[in-house]
């Protein structure tokens, strides 16, 4: 067995993982700066220079504050649910391209965990699991609002899954692949998906909000009407864990989005500048960033705009106009491809 | 009838096919909402700035000593008559012989508290106060940690000698 | 290597399918049921069969069984089972069950056996593969299949409709 590709893989699962919760844990403080900064406040700015160690603190409070297992709770499940919740949310990124290969003393190093052939099929059936997260931590909390967050939240998922499925079918049909370094590759230069797939990418989007459980779809914590839904009984380290997830998961959609539409690691005349191969690999991870961070924005800023979802709005949104675009755009898709191209 | 020339007709016409997309909608508010992320922002610091406070405001009390340093008050509790909030509490006591440098007057309040968790600061006691003694100060009640720190005696109230406390404008 | 894997999954998949019948909460079954899902998924990846582990991942654990879960949570079965079964029902359930596992136990000892082999690095369970065969040479069993589950979904939308 060849040694170099496990320890080359092992790093840089281990440089993921961090870079994952990192992005997460910085996530909320970008989340409260920008919830303040749209609502003509300052922010959390006590913690360090300009209060960058607010997440650090955040952390230790959650650390510090009271464990509670509620008496009637089913106490396996309930510590099962937010473990599943999160490992979920962190296995996804396993097959998103981070940038192109690096060159170290003659060996490729490929800044993709596993290039699978159906990269983006295992993004999908990872997303479907995750709700088991939230479905059996709502339930063994024995609380009716987690119950009908877990509710809420699961028969959500599974609506919007279906929609978010055929909106990527429109990509996969003009990249021809499965592969999510494939489909990268394919819109090199300024070929991005977007712009042939703009109601793909916009079905994309609107589901990705949903799978994230984020506003204006966060109709299963919903703080105003369930007292935080699922996560209603959790306290200490395991809410933490659930409100983390949650943001792990809003930086895999956005760098999802960012390979599926907007050309991953790619930027128009990056390729015509002829840079040496390492250099170009680090510049090809800092775009894939910049271009995630800008989509981890819009995540916030969406949040900060728009109000929630009524529940027979969303369950209507996603049934009745959601799927029936999707499937318009996969045709419209496929008639083009044959007739035109 | 038409109680303001403000008011709106609401109409309940069904929306356009355009609005019905509500996407031109949503990218308003999304500029709305970003034009704010650029705007002056309205936070005051509070510890190192302070908001400026007029001249009157009304804050944490004080009780006033004459220019001999003899405390004015005679505890004859129209304050605490005057007090909507009850909250002030006073027991009198007799000047004795040799005390004249301490109180001017012959009676003088042996205890005075004021709960400044019950005090509504709206200046009551100050007006009824005949002899000059209390007064409301342009500062704030300090934060406790403790509901009984909150109830202020003597030692909290009676300005100190060498720290006096100008309240002329609130004479005026 | 892969014949450990093999032993590993086979193992969770047996006492996990086992966990389903006797577990006492139903809860607990249907999450037997998922890890056992998720074993057989691991399965067919030994085969370099990935399209079908992802969607067998996809359709069962990550679909039917979220509906299973819902199901279970909503009902709220942790009651007492119900003991009104008569005597000859049950004796009449043990008799089919064991005759059932007889035929099982019959098949197995006609059926060949042998050891575990990895098999060569062929491309069958891989999606361009499947596509291929399933839009060429089993296109009509497979346009069929679908006729019939968009009749199966226009039926329960019927159904639903009807009540309200």
């Amino acid at each position: 067995m060849e040694w170099l590709p496990l320890i080359d893989k092992s790093v840089l699962i281990l440089i993921i993982f961090l870079i994952s919760l990192g992005i997460a844990a910085y996530s909320t403080y970008a989340e409260r700066k920008v919830a303040a900064f749209l609502q003509d406040r300052i922010g959390p700015n006590r913690a360090g220079p300009f209060g960058l160690l607010q997440p650090i603190a955040d952390g230790v409070k959650m650390f510090m504050k009271e464990e509670i297992i509620p008496s009637a709770a089913d106490k396996f499940l309930f510590m099962l649910g937010p473990c599943i919740f999160m490992m979920t949310a962190l296995m996804t990124s396993a097959v998103i391209p981070w940038g192109k290969p690096l060159d170290i003393g003659g060996y490729q190093m490929n800044l993709q965990v596993a290039d699978i052939n159906i990269g983006v099929l295992y993004i999908v059936a990872t997303a479907s699991v995750g709700v088991y997260g939230i479905m059996l931590g709502g339930w063994a909390s024995n609380n009716k609002f987690s119950l009908l967050g877990a509710v809420r939240a699961s028969s959500q998922m599974i609506s919007y899954e279906l929609a978010m499925g055929l909106s990527i079918i429109g990509v996969l049909l003009i990249s021809n692949s499965l592969s999510l370094s494939d489909i990268v590759k394919g819109q090199e230069g300024f070929h991005w998906n977007i712009i042939y797939q703009p109601l793909g990418f916009l079905i994309f989007l609107i589901c990705a909000f949903a799978e994230c459980n984020r506003a204006p779809f966060d109709l299963a914590e919903c703080e105003t009407e369930l007292v935080g839904g699922y996560h209603t009984e959790y306290s200490s380290m395991k809410l933490g864990m659930f409100l983390f997830a949650e943001y792990v998961n809003m930086f895999i959609s956005s760098a999802l989005i960012v390979c599926l539409f907007f050309g991953g690691y790619n930027f128009p005349g990056i390729d015509n500048l002829d840079l040496p191969q390492n250099i170009a690999s680090i510049i090809s991870v800092v775009i894939f960033f910049a271009k995630t961070f800008f989509f981890i924005f819009f995540f916030m800023w969406i949040r900060w705009t728009i109000p929630r979802f009524r529940y027979d709005q969303l369950m209507k949104l996603g049934w009745q106009i959601l799927l029936p675009l999707s499937i318009f755009n996969v045709v419209a898709t496929a008639a083009w491809l044959t007739f035109v191209k | 009838m038409k109680l303001t020339n403000r008011s709106v007709v609401v109409s309940k016409k069904e929306l356009t096919w355009s609005e019905k997309l509500y996407l031109p909608a949503i990218t308003q508010g999304l500029g709305i909402t970003i034009s704010h992320f650029f705007k002056k922002k309205a936070t005051v610091q509070y510890p190192e700035v302070e908001k400026p406070r007029t001249e009157i405001w009304r804050g944490r009390h004080v009780l006033k000593r004459d220019e001999e340093g003899r405390e004015n008050c005679t505890a004859c509790g129209l304050c605490a008559v005057a007090c909507p909030a009850e909250a002030i509490t006073m027991e009198a006591a007799e000047r004795m012989k040799g005390e004249e440098h301490l109180y001017r007057e012959e009676k003088y309040a042996a205890t005075y508290e004021i709960n400044m968790l019950r005090c509504i600061f709206c200046g009551l006691c100050e007006e009824a106060c005949p002899k000059d003694a209390i007064y409301l100060t342009d500062r704030l009640v300090s934060p406790e940690y403790d509901r009984q720190d909150f109830i202020y005696g003597k030692n909290k109230l009676v300005e100190k000698i060498d720290d006096r406390i100008d309240i002329v404008p609130r004479k005026k | 290597m892969a014949q450990y894997i093999f032993y590993a999954l086979s193992i969770v998949t047996i006492l996990s399918a086992l966990y389903v019948v006797f577990a006492k909460s139903p809860m607990y079954s249907v999450i037997a049921m998922i890890v056992c899902f998720f074993s057989i998924a691991g399965h067919y990846v030994l085969l370099n069969a990935q399209f079908l582990a992802i969607v067998h991942i996809i359709v069962y654990a990550g679909a039917i069984m979220v509906l299973f879960l819902f199901v279970v949570m909503l009902l709220n079965l942790n009651q007492e089972p119900d003991k009104s079964h008569g005597k000859l029902l049950r004796v009449a359930a043990a008799i089919s069950g064991g005759m059932l596992f007889l035929v099982l136990l019959l098949s197995l000892n006609t059926s060949e056996t042998g050891t575990f082999i990895l098999p060569e690095k062929s491309d069958i369970g891989m999606v361009e593969h499947v596509g291929k065969k399933l839009f060429n040479e089993y296109v009509l069993p497979f346009e069929i299949s679908s006729v019939l589950l968009l009749s199966a979904i226009i039926g329960s939308v019927v159904l639903a409709k009807k009540e309200s």
